[in-house]
């Protein structure tokens, strides 16, 4: 895979790639940009679609997305190409890979029913990122089987502090899967491996101990149900895997102007590098507005010279935002430098908040 | 009510907030708005790697425990201390403590502590509350402030123990789960504090946070922590040629419209986020604490004085039956 080049802007990749996917800490927006990015592409004649985790109800509604479908729905409005957006169901759509990698309905109906399954997506960490992944996988793979056609899948992912958290979620959780817990406790305990068994098997037990031998009788139930099954979870995940880092597929860093939130930024960028994937744009939300060039300590200075008096209070709030702005520059500068050459994006803080297609027209704006 | 008070002997404030509201820096105000009262704090956080330290002038970024804060100076100012228990720390050190200390490393390198976590979903989270209860009966300090995990983990966070004591029927787990119930239904001793920005959004989501937290988990709310507020400037509805005129001073090309510009802009988000402070009380009967923007993109020592100063106003202003024991 090349690295970016500095002269593709984002909306160059909007108009280009086939797959953007938005990443970042918490809090910061992505969600909302991830629809501004979608709707820009339905704006520039593409068929766009945006997967989403978990909007704010709000913008769920302006999407139209009040019912949990797990599958993509078409958004009225007034642009060449087609807008649809889709919540993400983590469990129905780990349902779905169970079902398209059963034997037999009888399997499926086994795994499905077992509480150590219905735990599995509330519970073991990675599922969530590795279920958006696999959304991804299956909406651009839809274009071969017929189902689906976008030219771009926009996908907003869960709030992680650490970019090889949802990286490495396939091989993760496929190596969760292949444990052959039940092996070890149906193992014989004869041969040179008998030592190894028994003392795996002293382990499980102390576990069982530990949380009850209920539970642990549900995972091992849920082993054996899934025997056979691994192969199949585990050559998924490298496709998924591989389209991740294909050259169609480009990473947007988002994050907003607070010293910290950038630090996990950098951090993100960074770890990002080290799993050889590039950020191609960084978006920055929220950035305060600047009303006047020069420094805030003179305009300050100025407003204490006055105070008491309504020009006073006037410079003292341009001082406020003047201040506010150059130290987000500079934060910003060095988040800029671990992802350079890769463009920055500045959107404002709006005069108001953002909840419908309006407001995302409006960002459109400072997305170009 | 008095700082002193409401920082009484051996409560537990849990922070709770969606990711971006501020979470970090309200726990970092209460515990230096405590230490200001005179009392200890003692701030747990399960996230590992934050800014907390920083806001105390402390570069340290990995930590076990540290005191942020020296006590006893002149000033009276009591001691702040902090530490983190990430809950896959706290699952290893539990199994090790139940007879697995041998194969610790195992447990990692072979996959079996997720299988653990996804057998028993909430384990880790009930054994981070379960340290943290330790903690307060050791009196480890005055007041322990927890930065709970963003969003909605919170819930599912402060969940785990009622979860649990139904997946867990018996054993050491479901004596845990039972033991951190008390401490969470203990009004007196518990109370959570959610966090929210004065914007639509945020402010939906604490509201729907807030009656989750009630009927699923039992816990007490303490008052609310609106973060980010615009201050006033009295002088801001004047216009700037005007206001230069009265005060006899002559404006440069340009500056009237950017100062117009500037205040107008405030003004409108002032009156935006007024109204969501409104609507948040009609929708939420709980008292509100108010922190102000402090037009900083990061907090230092000096900004966390403005705004613990800020948090103890606010506090000294709690009407005292709303906040504490079977009133709230």
């Amino acid at each position: 895979m090349s690295g970016p080049t500095g002269d593709e802007t984002l909306e160059t990749l909007v108009r280009e790639r086939e797959i953007i996917v938005c990443c970042g800490s918490g809090g910061v927006g992505k969600t909302t940009t991830a629809a501004v990015i979608a709707l820009q592409a339905a704006e520039a004649g593409r068929k766009a679609v945006v997967v989403t985790i978990d909007p704010a109800k709000r913008l769920a509604d302006a999407l139209g997305l009040d019912g949990l479908t797990n599958e993509p729905s078409r958004i009225d409005g007034d642009f060449p190409g087609e807008l649809s957006a889709m919540m993400l169901d983590t469990k129905s759509t780990f349902d779905d890979l169970v079902g398209a990698h059963a034997s037999d309905d009888e399997q499926r109906r086994r795994i499905l029913d077992n509480s150590f399954y219905r735990n599995i997506s509330g519970a073991l960490s990675g599922t969530q990122e590795y279920m958006a992944m696999e959304k991804l996988y299956e909406l651009h793979d839809g274009r071969n089987s017929g189902k689906h056609d976008f030219d771009l899948i926009v996908i907003d992912t869960p709030p992680t502090r650490n970019a090889l958290d949802f990286l490495e979620a396939p091989s993760r959780l496929t190596r969760f899967l292949d444990h052959r817990l039940y092996k070890i406790m149906t193992a014989p305990n004869r041969g040179v491996l008998k030592a190894v068994n028994m003392a795996a098997q002293t382990f499980v037990r102390s576990i069982a101990k530990v949380v009850g031998a209920d539970v642990i009788d549900d995972a091992i139930a849920f082993f054996q149900a899934f025997d056979g099954m691994e192969q199949g979870f585990k050559d998924r995940a490298t496709k998924v895997e591989e389209l991740l880092r294909a050259d169609d597929t480009a990473f947007v860093l988002v994050a907003s102007p607070r010293r910290d939130t950038m630090d996990e930024a950098t951090f993100f960028a960074e770890k990002l590098a080290e799993g050889g994937i590039p950020v191609r744009s960084l978006v920055i939300n929220r950035m305060h507005p600047n009303f006047a060039d020069g420094l805030a300590e003179a305009t300050r200075e100025r407003a204490n010279s006055l105070d008491g008096q309504a020009i006073g209070d006037l410079y003292r709030n341009l001082a406020d935002f003047q201040l506010v702005s150059s130290r987000e520059e500079e934060h910003l500068a060095v988040l800029a430098e671990t992802v350079a050459p890769a463009p920055v994006v500045r959107v404002p803080f709006l005069r108001s908040d953002v909840h419908d297609l309006d407001g995302l027209r409006e960002i459109e704006t400072y997305l170009r | 009510m008095k700082p002193t008070e409401y920082f009484a002997a051996s409560r537990l404030l849990i922070v709770a907030g969606k990711g971006g509201v501020g979470k970090t820096v309200v726990t970092a105000a209460l515990a230096r708005a405590a230490a200001m009262a005179g009392r200890s704090s003692l701030i747990v956080e399960v996230e590992g790697k934050s800014g907390l330290p920083l806001m105390f002038g402390h570069p340290e970024l990995g930590y076990d425990e540290l005191v942020l804060h020296k006590g006893g100076g002149t000033d009276g100012h009591a001691e702040v201390t902090a530490r983190t228990i990430t809950p896959d720390a706290a699952l290893i050190e539990y199994l090790e403590d139940h007879g697995l200390s041998r194969i610790s490393k195992r447990l990692v390198s072979s996959g079996a502590l997720d299988i653990v976590a996804t057998a028993a979903p909430g384990i880790r989270d009930i054994l981070v509350l379960g340290k943290v209860k330790q903690l307060q009966r050791s009196a480890a300090a005055d007041v322990i402030i927890l930065d709970a995990p963003a969003a909605g983990h919170a819930i599912t966070f402060l969940r785990s123990a009622r979860g649990l004591m139904d997946a867990v029927k018996v054993g050491p787990i479901n004596t845990q789960a039972k033991d951190v119930l008390e401490l969470l239904e203990d009004h007196d001793a518990c109370q959570v504090l959610l966090v929210t920005l004065p914007e639509e959004t945020p402010v939906n989501e604490l509201v729907e946070t807030a009656f989750s937290l009630e009927d699923q988990v039992g816990v007490g709310l303490g008052p609310v922590v609106v973060n980010g507020l615009y201050e006033d400037y009295p002088g801001l509805g004047e216009p700037a040629a005007k206001a230069a005129e009265d005060a006899d001073v002559s404006l440069l090309a340009g500056e009237a419209e950017a100062l117009d510009e500037a205040a107008e802009f405030r003004r409108h988000r002032i009156a935006l986020q007024a109204d969501q402070v409104d609507r948040l009380s009609e929708q939420l009967p709980l008292p509100q604490l108010t922190m102000p923007f402090l037009f900083q993109s990061e907090i230092g020592p000096d900004e966390l004085d403005r705004l613990a100063r800020a948090m103890l106003v606010g506090i000294e202003a709690l009407d005292v039956d709303l906040t504490l024991g079977e009133g709230s």
